[in-house]
């Protein structure tokens, strides 16, 4: 992976600023942007995937058991999933950074 | 064989981007548009050129197909003047961050209001910080050799920048003069074909004007200031290795009987050619004057500049471009900022004048010659005065 932003130097800046990398946003980390986090019951889920449809970012992935989880790289907390789950699955709780 | 023809500096300017081959010309066609892109739509409908001619709904697109004609490879130039380059001002500093090598003339206009279609810096120096490399042309000749120097310059790799060649709008753009045009043999290898380093290409994908937060911007911005100002030497280059070629000489910074004088007159644009008149007279009247012409403005040729002035005891500066609640004009401004604190830094007292189409014959400039050593001789407290104003 390249270096991260704010690792960057001026000299190593490429002329005009271009990425030459092709679809290198994923490796953004954008979940740093987040205050709050959402927290899954998995006692409570009954894996739907309504969640995983109203998240917008969207980055609730599904995993190996079938369980629909936010991926914490990329969320920002919004609390989309929480309110849409019609299992109260999801609780959002307050982060510190 | 280059032909000695009569045309205006717009036609001239058409004709150099005629002999570069240019690909793609992205105009806004009408006021306050010049005979440039009128010509060069006519070569373009008549075959004498193979460009795309793309007309626009304004300038702002004017400049935005030029970034992604320029995006792609291809040799790009446009043109405007007044407001519509104020209008295009946006996407200035999106060409120059982007590093894309347009070359555009500007035929410098007077800004509204009064509405005003007449020549004036306003244009030109409201440009000053968009990161493209600025020069001016003082004649038909100057300007079409510049604007073919341009493409070499913009598209040098140790350059990649646009490039603005600036003329005095009507006294450069619509008067008709003679002028040297080559034909394609003498232009030779002078202007190689294009060859950006990094066009849009679907097989090899990259992303250009892309996002950068305050972690990065910083960065960005440093490492662009780096690269305009170590445009320099590649400048110089070019117009030395167009002067071998063509036998006519541009220097960054240009001087006349500056060796041993006490005053000298620090200008831009075509108005030089009027000083120059008057100092001629004033050296015959046994006064140590002379004249300092900036040609290149952005990057600005700091050491050239110092070492031009340095026997002067004062230096007078004449501009044509209001400052509204400044100190001094934007030319005295940087002229200021180029001297102050060097040693024996002479005074320096400006003017301000020739605004909207206003002439300033050679007796004016004696006159502001005269009225600038009043001011020094009385230690007047003034900052700038505006001349040829009816009191
Ligand atoms: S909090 Fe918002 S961004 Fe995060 S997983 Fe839930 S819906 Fe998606
Ligand atoms: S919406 Fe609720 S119940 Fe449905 S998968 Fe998501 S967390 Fe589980």
């Amino acid at each position: 992976m390249a270096k991260k932003d704010f690792e960057l130097t001026w000299k190593e800046i490429p002329v005009g600023s271009i990425v030459h990398e092709p679809g290198n946003a994923s490796e953004y980390q954008t979940g740093d942007w987040r205050s709050q986090m959402p927290v899954l019951d998995k006692a409570k889920c009954v894996k739907c995937g309504i969640c995983y449809r109203f998240c917008p970012e969207p980055c609730i992935v599904k995993d190996d058991e079938g369980y629909y989880v936010a991926d914490l790289f990329y969320c920002k907390g919004c609390g989309i999933c929480a309110y849409e789950c019609p299992k109260d699955a999801i609780t959002i709780v307050k982060e510190e950074h | 064989m280059a032909k000695r023809v009569g045309a205006e500096g717009s036609f001239a300017v058409a004709e150099a981007v005629r002999l570069a081959d240019t690909d793609v010309v992205a105009a806004y066609p009408i006021t306050p548009q010049t005979h440039i892109v009128e010509r060069l739509s006519e070569m373009v409908a008549d075959g004498e050129l193979k460009a795309n001619f793309i007309y626009v709904e304004s300038e702002h697109s004017a400049m935005s197909a030029c970034l992604g004609s320029a995006a792609v490879g291809a040799r790009t130039f446009t043109s405007t003047a007044g407001q519509g380059l104020e209008l295009m001002h946006e996407v200035l500093y999106l060409a120059s961050s982007m590093r894309l090598p347009i070359v555009m003339a500007v035929a410098d206009r007077a800004l509204s209001g009064p509405l005003n279609v007449w020549g004036d810096h306003s244009d030109a120096m409201a440009t000053r910080e968009c990161g493209w490399i600025q020069y001016f042309g003082e004649n038909a000749q100057e300007v079409f050799d510049l604007t073919l120097c341009a493409f070499k310059i913009a598209e040098h790799h140790d350059v990649l920048f646009p490039v603005m060649v600036h003329m005095d709008g009507f006294h450069v753009s619509h008067v008709v003069e003679p002028y040297l045009l080559p034909d394609k043999e003498e232009l030779g290898d002078f202007l190689p074909p294009i060859d950006y380093p990094y066009p849009l290409d679907p097989n090899k994908p990259i992303t250009m004007g892309a996002f950068a937060p305050p972690a990065v911007y910083s960065e960005c911005r440093k490492a662009q200031d780096v690269a305009v100002n170590s445009t320099h030497g590649t400048i110089e280059n070019v117009w030395n290795e167009f002067a071998k070629r063509f036998g006519r000489q541009y220097k960054p910074i240009e001087t006349h009987k500056t060796e041993d004088a006490e005053t000298i007159l620090v200008s831009i644009g075509s108005f030089n050619q009027m000083a120059g008149v008057a100092v001629d007279k004033l050296r015959s009247e046994g006064k140590k004057v002379g004249l300092v012409r900036i040609r290149l403005w952005r990057p600005f040729p700091l050491q050239a500049f110092r070492q031009a002035v340095k026997s002067a005891k004062n230096v007078v500066v004449f501009e044509r471009s209001m400052t509204y609640g400044g100190t001094v004009g934007p030319v005295c401004a940087e002229v200021k900022s180029a001297l102050y604190g060097i040693k024996d830094a002479p005074r320096i007292m400006d003017f301000i004048g020739g605004l909207g189409g206003r002439d300033m014959s050679p007796k004016q400039f004696e006159a502001l010659f005269k009225r600038a050593q009043e001011i020094f001789d009385k230690n007047l407290d003034i900052q700038y005065e505006t001349i040829g104003v009816r009191e």
